[in-house]
């Protein structure tokens, strides 16, 4: 059987197609975010306890965080 | 279950269809129903590599019939014994419970999962920067206690490392605004792109400072957006940023003033 590569170790090369600067007075380095936009646009690599549904866990974290709106990205099964 | 549960804040839960339909990667226990040369269960563990056949368990949240779904990698770890712990690195959708069973009908002895924890979850890992309940409860408190930032940056990552791994399209400061209205990009408002694009690829759009700014599906290959000169490269599926983000730098046909 031939081996598939795992999506994780494709190495893309970036293509440059014209030159363009970026201007500071605007927009934010991702790990520059000032609150409250960090959370708004935040992400938690979560290492799920064993027991609580998937589900759960989101509602948990959107309590704790004080937060309207948290999703987990896939079920892992309790 | 355990492990890697990426968890999204606000409107970047737009960004979690992304993770389902992302890779896996598992470490599993599983466990013989009977005594079984390890060599063999080595073989019959690497024939589950490549392209399986797979029909969703009777508990799941898809429709039962059979397809195929590309597993990455399957590494056995230990064995000892009927207890066998392996590593699987897999498509979106791969059930392992039922690779377990399947396994154990193709030794003949019947096998079932006994325990499983989830490694990776798309770009996602179980050591880079992943934490626990208790560290979220923790590194908030603190933050409300000091209003350091840093404690809230420790946990919260930004959504673009969840588009770490999809092929992304960097474009210049003044189509950004446009995209946030859900215009399509056009090839003039490319700067830079990933190799291997190719026309239906979901991609990525990003400013120049590695913002993302949508979801969006390429209407041509990397080599061909490169020789554009007009007309539209990427079709845009769901706006990350919010519009004023950027300056407007583009006017609408109706409000010419």
């Amino acid at each position: 059987m031939p081996r598939i590569p795992a999506p994780w170790t494709v190495k893309r090369k970036i293509l440059v197609k014209s030159e363009s600067e970026t201007d500071p007075s605007f927009g934010y380095k991702p790990e520059e975010r000032p609150y409250p936009d960090l959370v708004r646009f935040g992400v938690i690599n979560l290492d799920k306890p064993p027991g609580p549904s998937s589900h759960e866990v989101a509602a948990w974290v959107r309590r704790i965080l004080g937060v309207k709106h948290a999703g987990h990205g896939g079920t892992l099964e309790a | 279950m355990t492990g890697v549960l990426p968890v999204a804040l606000e409107d970047a839960t737009k960004t979690i269809q992304v993770l389902l339909e992302a890779g896996k990667e598992y470490v599993c226990l599983m466990k013989l129903h009977s005594d079984v040369p390890e060599d063999r269960v080595r073989e019959v563990l690497a024939e589950f590599q490549g392209k399986i056949y797979q029909r969703p368990p009777a508990r799941a949240s898809v429709k039962r019939r059979v397809r195929i779904r590309k597993v990455y990698y399957l590494d056995v770890l230990e064995i000892e014994g009927r207890n066998v712990l392996f590593r699987i690195g897999c498509q979106a959708g791969t059930y392992i419970r039922k690779i377990c069973h399947d396994v154990g009908e193709v030794l003949g002895c019947g096998a079932h999962m006994q325990e499983l924890r989830r490694t990776r979850s798309g770009p996602f890992t179980e050591d880079e920067k992943s934490v626990t309940l208790h560290d979220v409860v923790y590194l908030h408190s603190k933050w409300q206690e000091t209003g350091e930032l840093e404690y809230l940056r420790r946990f919260i990552l930004p959504m673009e490392k969840t588009l770490e791994i999809t092929p992304k399209i960097y474009v210049r400061d003044s189509a950004v605004d446009a995209l946030c209205h859900g215009a399509h990009l056009t090839a003039p408002g490319v700067v830079s792109l990933e190799a291997g694009i190719t026309n239906g690829s979901t991609v990525a759009l990003f400013t120049l400072k590695g913002e993302a700014i949508s979801l969006a599906t390429a209407t041509a290959s990397t080599k061909e957006i490169l020789e554009m000169n007009h007309g539209i490269v990427a079709r845009n599926n769901r706006v990350l940023m919010p519009r004023g983000t950027y300056p407007r730098m583009w006017r609408s046909k109706t409000s010419s003033a």
